[in-house]
């Protein structure tokens, strides 16, 4: 029912390249990479390295880039065209958690901003 | 009327564009637990917009701040970490048909994301024992789901691992069992990059 | 030992939901012993329950829809004679707290158990036709997908007779779904059975998009693709991006009633308003989940039956992709009136506007489809017609209600209820309808009788006005929606006309009920032999009717769009293909027996019975499990065999 392999068909996330030990390098490399983002992460908030209102949106990119890092060198994404499925589906679903999690925070602090002047029960 | 089949088709199939005719088995199933990856990833992302409009209505009761551990958090973290690494690693043995090598690195994976759990596990208890349990307050709900469901997830992932390893030894790494195994470390990496949003939302902003 | 659940549950001093659910309990027993006394049953099982056949599993779905349609709208015609009865001193028959059940299911079952799976059967049967190929990409989990769907319906009419349903509307809004004002089991009924018909709407969801980008016919790039794939692409697109947020909710409000967390409730930091938010952020994609393939069928039954190829096929296209991405930048429009401020409901007013600009290009092309063709007023093309003008005045309606200040004067009233479902019944029923009429044929291999499919279409399309149109105008009065006793007499002529109206509309589902009846009678005389009655375009009409098993013993070759007709203006070729073995996959009980032990737990979880949930939950791991070591999930069908069956259903004799 579904088709043969062939050499030219898409390539899905996590299915290995043909050459070991570019694999085998990609994972270190991924795991090195992820361990000094998380301590970046760490360092960022626990310390006054960044300005604090600024810390926030170091974190959110710093984790952005884990998150790369993770899709690149563990899930093996890619650019080429044979990849071009995995990436929609990828931006797809960014943007609905985008659209989802932006947007219900900025729809529920508008409600709070219009709501009476809070009692002890509802401190924000 | 008989039916018409066009076989002798002139010019090429355009493949590249999609013309290629049906997928093979492992690309249809591997983009399909991709897509599913993704719906799992919305689902979280309705927990996380719950939590993050939670996060300040703590009724009264304890905040994050004076809740979380980051040392321990830095432990978990680590821990998924490298059994992200050994996953893959062992994946790569997988595709080798290394069947010696797959195993021991499915019980480094395993025992790091018992750690993890283990380090979760009481964390959630030592906060339900201090009397901020999930029906404290709205952000403890929050906090305790956003959490738990994702310790639920690498729980299901544990007991998976075991039953694929029982496959693999029961089985060899045949095509099939090759393939459930790609869809058991997509679902192990994709529990990795959730952590990395559960960590920096919830911990370290929480904390901060 | 048995939870909450005793024997007072049952309402035995309820006349109404008693005397319903004996009859409907003598009905199902009824079939089931003639089934049993026929000897059915192993044909049944083989060849339906366990069935991985998209078609059987399209059928099945489409099957369900229709009969939950019955019980949808007998909670219709319930709800109008109240309305009609109940003003002034009248009181009507129906007291609130039956009332309120009966609105509630009425929105749960029509949109959850009649649209969707009508919606999701005529995808299921014709995508992978179309398509071109043999079988969705994950014909199992098809199946698990329908009987989980089948057992969240089961669920909720278990619920008239055994308890009560949910009095809190389809929405099921906290507080008053929460624990503190519902502390019945109506709320869990719900939850649990719309959890349950969620996980397999999902999966139906990730399987059709697999299908549609990853198994196509050869040669068929997606700019190749019919229309109605097009639609179900997005369609799918949309139930992957928004059901998980609907169970994100769910798992919320459910965790609240039984675990007694504060997401939602009034104390210890809920916020109601986060339900509301989510909840619309998976309602408003849902209702375009059920309009998109609807348009498809529309293009595909406007281009067959005006003899011309669709208008515009890539702006078609676009405009499908467009609606699919911008169905989730609305949601706010569904609470306007809630308290956000005049920047977001200006935001969300202004894109809620612009979503209707891609329907409109829509519109248009089946319209420039229409223009000098050759138009064959068939049924389905009836309600293709009978749609654009229905729709487009929905549509407009939407558009008025998309400017917040007019929302705040009409959000509740029964001017939006009269709008949802003006596109509603204009767009999806009638698209269900037009691709019931349009595809009966391809399944099972007799048209459908003319008169009584054109009867049922004016029945639909008057009653539709009759009870519809005065709802718009005693909204602009001032009526809101869901009122048990109409507090202004001067409402009720407006509400008699409305009652009329679905009257009506009862008589078209009885001359459809009637259509079905005759052309059974009578299919020999409407037997479609060659496999395309309506001189189609699209490959479904290359295979017989029905299709084998296998849909096409060797997948055709695409070369442009709308592939048959392009393969009939070359020329039929007399010579016979080269068979070649094809690998079927076999059936499975999986999907029913998951669905069983899903149902149990359901019902377990909702009278706490909590033992049994846990072994029922066990039963379902197992299953899975079982499933999953499982290898040889496909059989062959050899070569020799395909040729014998081929010529015997094409009455070729042996090749020279």
């Amino acid at each position: 029912m579904y088709g043969t392999d062939r050499l030219l068909d898409d390539r899905t996330p996590g299915v290995e390249h043909e050459e070991s030990t570019a694999n085998f390098l990609s994972y270190t490399a991924g795991l090195g990479l992820a361990i000094l983002l998380t301590i970046a992460s760490f360092v960022v908030s626990q310390t006054n390295l960044l300005w604090a209102p600024g810390i926030p949106v170091g974190l959110v990119v710093l984790a952005f880039a884990q998150i790369g890092v993770h899709l690149v060198f563990f899930l093996h994404l890619g650019s080429g065209p044979d990849n071009t499925n995995n990436i929609l589906a990828l931006a797809f679903g960014l943007l609905i958690v985008f659209l989802v999690i932006a947007g219900s925070i900025w729809i529920i602090d508008n409600l709070y901003a219009n709501m009476m002047p809070m009692s002890v029960n509802m401190p924000r | 009327m008989t039916i018409a089949t066009i076989d002798a088709v002139s010019g090429g199939l355009a493949r590249g564009r999609g013309g290629g005719g049906p997928a093979p088995t492992r690309t249809v199933v591997a983009y399909g637990f991709w897509i599913f990856i993704l719906s799992d990833i919305v689902m979280f992302s309705g927990l996380f917009a719950a939590y993050a409009v939670l996060s300040g209505n703590t009724a009264g009761g304890p905040t994050g701040s004076e809740l979380f551990n980051l040392r321990n958090v830095f432990i978990e973290t680590m821990c998924l970490l490298f059994s992200s690494y050994t996953c893959g690693l062992g994946a790569l043995s997988a595709e080798r048909r290394q069947r010696g090598r797959f195993l021991v690195f499915a019980l480094f994976t395993f025992v790091l994301g018992a750690a993890f759990l283990f380090i979760e596990i009481s964390e959630f208890a030592d906060m339900v024992s201090k009397g901020a349990g999930p029906s404290r307050s709205g952000f403890l709900s929050g906090f305790f789901t956003l959490v738990g469901m994702h310790g639920a997830h690498v729980t299901s992932g544990l007991v998976w691992l075991i039953y694929m390893v029982a496959q693999v030894i029961a089985k060899g790494l045949r095509p099939h069992v090759l393939r459930r195994l790609l869809c058991w470390s997509l679902f192990w990496h994709a529990l990795d990059i959730i952590w990395v949003g559960v960590l920096t939302l919830v911990y370290l902003m929480g904390v901060g | 030992m048995l939870g909450r659940l005793s024997w007072a549950a049952i309402p035995f001093n309820e006349p109404l939901p008693i005397i319903s659910a004996a009859v409907v309990l003598i009905v199902i027993l009824g079939v089931l012993g003639i089934i049993t006394v026929k000897g059915w049953w192993p044909y049944l099982w083989k060849e339906w329950i366990t069935s991985v056949d998209h078609k059987r599993i399209g059928v099945m779905y489409f099957t369900l829809g229709l009969v939950m349609l019955l019980r949808g709208y007998s909670d219709a015609i319930m709800m109008r004679s109240q309305q009609a009865i109940a003003v002034g001193n009248a009181q009507g028959y129906l007291p609130p707290e039956h009332f309120n059940q009966i609105f509630s299911a009425h929105g749960t079952i029509m949109i959850f158990f009649v649209a969707m799976p009508l919606v999701i059967g005529l995808m299921n049967f014709a995508v992978p036709l179309q398509l071109g190929v043999r079988d969705v990409a994950f014909p199992v989990l098809n199946s698990v997908s329908f009987w989980l769907t089948a057992s969240g319906a089961l669920l909720v009419n278990v619920s008239l007779v055994i308890g009560n349903f949910a009095r809190t509307g389809w929405m099921g809004y906290p507080p008053l779904s929460g624990l503190a004002f519902s502390p019945d089991v109506g709320p869990d009924y719900y939850l649990w059975s719309l959890q349950i018909s969620g996980i397999g709407t999902l999966l139906t969801g990730v399987n059709f998009v697999t299908t549609i980008l990853k198994l196509r016919a050869p040669g068929m790039i997606y700019f190749r693709m019919p229309v109605f794939c097009w639609t179900a692409l997005a369609a799918n697109m949309l139930i992957i991006a928004a059901f998980p947020i609907l169970t994100a909710t769910f798992v919320m409000l459910l965790l609240d009633r039984y675990l007694g967390m504060h997401f939602f409730t009034n104390n210890a930091g809920g916020n109601q308003m986060m339900y509301v938010n989510l909840f619309w952020a998976w309602g408003h994609p849902e209702v375009y989940i059920l309009i998109l393939p609807a348009f498809g069928v529309f293009s595909e039954v406007v281009a067959t039956f005006s003899g011309k190829g669709l208008f515009s096929y890539r702006s078609m296209v676009l405009a499908t992709l467009g609606i699919c991405i911008l169905s989730f930048m609305v949601w706010l429009h569904h609470f306007f009136t809630m308290g956000a401020g005049a920047d977001v409901n200006a935001f969300f007013g202004i894109m809620s506007a612009i979503i209707a600009v891609p329907t409109g290009v829509k519109i248009f092309n089946w319209l420039f489809t229409l223009f000098r063709g050759r138009i064959v007023f068939s049924t389905p093309i009836l309600f293709a017609v009978g749609f654009m003008v229905t729709f487009v005045l929905g549509g407009m309606t939407g558009v008025l209600l998309a400017v917040p200040p007019v929302d705040f004067v009409l959000h509740n009233s029964v001017f939006l209820v009269a709008h949802f479902h003006n596109v509603i019944i204009g767009g999806v029923v009638f698209g269900v309808l037009a691709g019931y009429n349009y595809w009966f044929p391809k399944a099972f291999g007799f048209t459908l009788d003319e008169r009584f499919g054109k009867a049922s279409f004016w029945c639909w399309l008057v009653g539709f006005y009759l009870a519809f149109m005065p709802l718009y105008v005693l909204g602009l009065m001032g009526m809101t929606r869901r009122l048990q006793h109409i507090p202004d007499p001067s409402w009720r002529p407006l509400l008699l006309v409305a009652e009329v109206g679905a009257v009506v509309i009862f008589l078209g589902i009885l001359c459809q009920i009637a259509q079905l009846y005759v052309s059974v009678r009578t299919r020999e005389s409407r037997r479609d032999l060659t496999g395309d009655p309506w001189n189609g375009r699209t490959l479904e009409w290359a295979t017989s009717s029905p299709p084998p098993a296998y849909n096409f013993a060797v997948l055709p070759r695409v070369e442009t769009i709308d592939a048959f007709w392009e393969m009939k203006r070359r020329g039929l070729t007399a010579v016979e293909p080269a068979y070649e073995t094809i690998e079927m996959p076999r059936n499975s009980p999986t999907g029913f027996v998951t669905a069983f032990f899903a149902v149990v737990t359901g019902f377990a979880a909702i009278w706490h019975i909590w033992w049994i949930v846990i072994l029922a939950l066990l039963a379902i791991a197992v299953t899975v499990l079982v499933f999953g070591w499982s290898e040889n999930r496909e059989r062959e069908i050899r070569a020799n065999e395909i040729a014998r069956m081929e010529r015997a259903r094409l009455g070729l004799g042996r090749p020279a």
